[in-house]
């Protein structure tokens, strides 16, 4: 069988279904209905009219020649989803998702959110089909994310800060799950990555993989060869699986995942989940996760909200363990000094959750040489960053170094 | 092979018509302090015990829950100390005590190592709420080989084939979650309560034990006059919180007052 076609609850060992019994019909129903919805041509079309017409895919790809000269001068190639209505690639699954509600009769659409992209795009569908829309988020984050809190308020969605916990994106999971098993007949769980029980490792990576299909596509045009590398960051894992997914049969093809290394992995503040974690159950699903010996999640650290996360998608598990993809960590500094590198060779800021796979990319093209194609997928840009980079480069107003 | 708590519940009903079954959290407000706890619910009317293991991401709990077990893992609490507790429990009072636990820290101890712990300190079992029948191969194994009694959860959400497998599968009792929610104290039970408690006893199914949201003597009273098992977890915590093992006993007492026959 080819990896591109495992369709779950299990990716070998990892994913299935750890969540309290109340929560099992809701899933099923998902399960059954997605798999309905995925055969047929009317939902393909609505979803893919939306995209064209209001997401504005295809996104593009571009040649960065003057960032990849400090990458071994490898060619490196974006995908730039962050060219998407609302600014990363979270909207693929947020309108695929949001469908699929509509169809299912739900009015109320709840989600978790770190870097604030995910809830955006969620308050931003919420406001385009007429759903009600609350999203939790970690009170650390809606502090350091503040911009996109704004956002999804004035898109008319009630944020909620998390505040127990480490008050981050785990937390904020916890509540919506806590939520959803209240309002599960009324309220669907938006979840916006490739974790979580079934059927979301699958539904949500089958709504992101037209990234890696239009950008599979795009890089043989261009350059009438495939890719010999294929970078992105991990968090929960959605942007990566999305543009992994059309390679994954391709063997020429290396796939890289660079996660958050914090401080440093030899520090305890990372979120380092498949370089340090160990196999686990973590909201709803068998993962690599950050745990101590007792099983006590571990509190993650990044600099990037989205990518402070212990926990990571079941695939990723997976295909780490069959040696398929390689995961790395990249710390704060090495993910902030390509972010600043991009913004001023090639004009493009991404957000510090991209910053990672960019980081990644520069050593990746010094190891594979000169000749080498690497694309990376630009999962979002960096405006809703600029109080964080801003402070960290010292550049604003009154604070210039 | 028989079941600790079959058994514990068999005689309330006898006794009393009906068990009340206590939860509280190892831990809270300290190791020690929850033994005393538990000794104190079992010795003012609780017929069966259920103690919580503080766990990192409690997703079935509410906030009165959530607080006390944060607070007993801010106090260092360990895997190992749960044992030490149990064992100190189960030699003062001969009240059956299940231990409640999210999955990863038995998975993260080792499956077959928590189960032999379990019953060496005189546990009678698991309740496990993230845990469903189909992912728990390596439970029942364990649940077998050290004869330890598994409670699975049932739903008012769940289809027939899952009640029944829930039947099955459990031992000790089934557990029906009285309301689609999480744990906390709520004004009046669910009437999707005695509708599940009624499609399980059609199933066959003939320990069958009420939770969530139950806080009062009434409710108690209602909930036993239907199902084996009145299952009270928020109100008792809450009342330890703010008064102690003084108010906790009185608590305990309070709700075992609902009980349909009262006698002792
Ligand atoms: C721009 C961007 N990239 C990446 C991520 C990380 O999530 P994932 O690993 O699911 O792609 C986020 C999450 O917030 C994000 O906003």
């Amino acid at each position: 069988m080819a990896l591109r076609d495992e369709l779950g609850p299990y990716f070998g060992e990892f994913g299935g279904r750890f969540v309290p019994e109340s929560l099992i019909a809701a899933l099923d129903e998902l399960a059954a209905a997605y798999e309905t919805t995925k055969l047929d041509p009317s939902f393909a079309a609505e979803l893919t009219h939306l995209h064209k017409t209001y997401t504005g895919r295809p996104s593009i790809i571009t040649d960065v020649p003057r960032f990849a000269q400090h990458a071994g001068g490898a060619r490196i190639i974006l995908k730039r989803e962050d060219l998407n209505h609302t600014g990363s690639h979270k909207i693929n699954n947020v309108l695929g998702q949001a469908l699929l509600a509509k169809r299912l009769g739900k009015k109320r659409v709840i989600a978790e959110t770190g870097a604030g992209q995910h809830g955006v795009a969620t308050a931003t569908a919420a406001a385009l089909f007429g759903l009600e829309c609350v999203v939790y988020m970690g009170e650390v984050d809606t502090e350091r994310q503040a911009l996109n809190v704004a956002r999804m308020r004035l898109l008319g969605a009630e944020v909620i800060p998390v505040t127990n916990g480490s008050r981050t994106l785990k937390d904020a999971i916890n509540e919506a799950l806590r939520d959803w098993v209240t309002n599960v007949d009324t309220t669907h769980y938006l979840l916006g990555t490739v974790a979580g029980p079934h059927p979301f490792p699958v539904m949500v990576r089958d709504f992101h993989k037209i990234i890696g299909e239009e950008a599979r596509a795009q890089v043989l045009e261009l350059t009438g060869r495939l890719p010999d590398a294929v970078a992105a960051c991990v968090g929960g894992g959605s942007n990566a699986i999305g543009i992994f997914h059309a390679f994954l049969d391709d063997p020429s093809v290396a796939l890289y995942g660079f996660e958050a290394a914090g401080r440093g992995i030899d520090t305890p503040e990372h979120a380092a989940t498949l370089t340090l974690g160990r196999p686990g159950v973590l909201h709803g699903a068998r993962s690599y996760m950050l745990q101590d010996s007792d099983g006590q999640t571990m509190e993650s650290h990044s600099i990037s909200a989205g990518l402070d996360y212990p926990g990571v998608g079941p695939e990723h598990s997976w295909l780490k363990d069959l040696g398929r993809a390689t995961y790395r960590p990249v710390t704060d500094v090495e993910a902030m000094d390509a972010l600043r590198l991009l913004s001023r060779t090639e004009g493009i800021i991404p957000a510090i959750e991209t910053a990672h796979g960019l980081a990644g990319a520069l050593e990746l093209g010094k190891e594979l040489g000169p000749e080498a194609i690497i694309l990376v997928n630009l999962s979002g840009r960096g405006d809703k960053d600029m109080q964080t980079a801003a402070e960290y480069f010292g550049i604003l107003d009154g604070a210039v170094k | 092979m028989t079941s600790l708590v079959e058994t514990g519940i068999d005689t309330a009903k006898v006794k009393t018509g009906g068990a009340l079954i206590g939860y509280l959290p190892l831990g809270f407000p300290t190791v020690d302090a929850s033994v005393e706890a538990a000794i104190t619910i079992a010795r003012n009317g609780c017929d069966v015990l259920e103690l919580g293991l503080p766990y990192s991401d409690p997703v079935m709990d509410g906030l009165v829950i959530q607080r006390a077990t944060t607070v007993a893992l801010e106090n260092g609490f360990r895997i190992s100390d749960a044992f030490s507790a149990l064992e100190q429990i189960t030699a003062d009072v001969e009240t059956p005590t299940l231990v409640m636990t999210y999955w990863n820290p038995v998975l993260a101890y080792g499956v077959e190592k928590f189960a032999q712990q379990l019953k060496a300190a005189g546990g009678a079992g698991l309740i496990t709420p993230d845990l469903i029948p189909d992912e728990a191969k390596l439970w029942f194994d364990a649940s077998n080989e050290y004869d330890l009694d598994r409670v699975f959860l049932a739903a008012p959400s769940s289809s027939k084939d899952r009640l029944q497998r829930a039947i099955e599968v459990s031992r000790g009792f089934v557990y029906a979650v009285s309301t689609m929610g999480i744990t906390g104290t709520r004004s009046d039970v669910d009437t999707a309560a005695l509708g599940l408690v009624e499609r399980l006893r059609a199933l066959g199914a003939d320990h069958v034990g009420v939770g969530l949201g139950i806080s009062t003597p009434a409710q108690v009273s209602e909930v036993l006059s239907y199902a084996d098992g009145a299952i009270v977890g928020s109100a008792l915590v809450q009342a330890l919180a703010a008064g102690g093992v003084e108010a906790l006993a009185q608590k305990a007492l309070e709700l075992a007052s609902g009980k349909p026959l009262q006698r002792s």
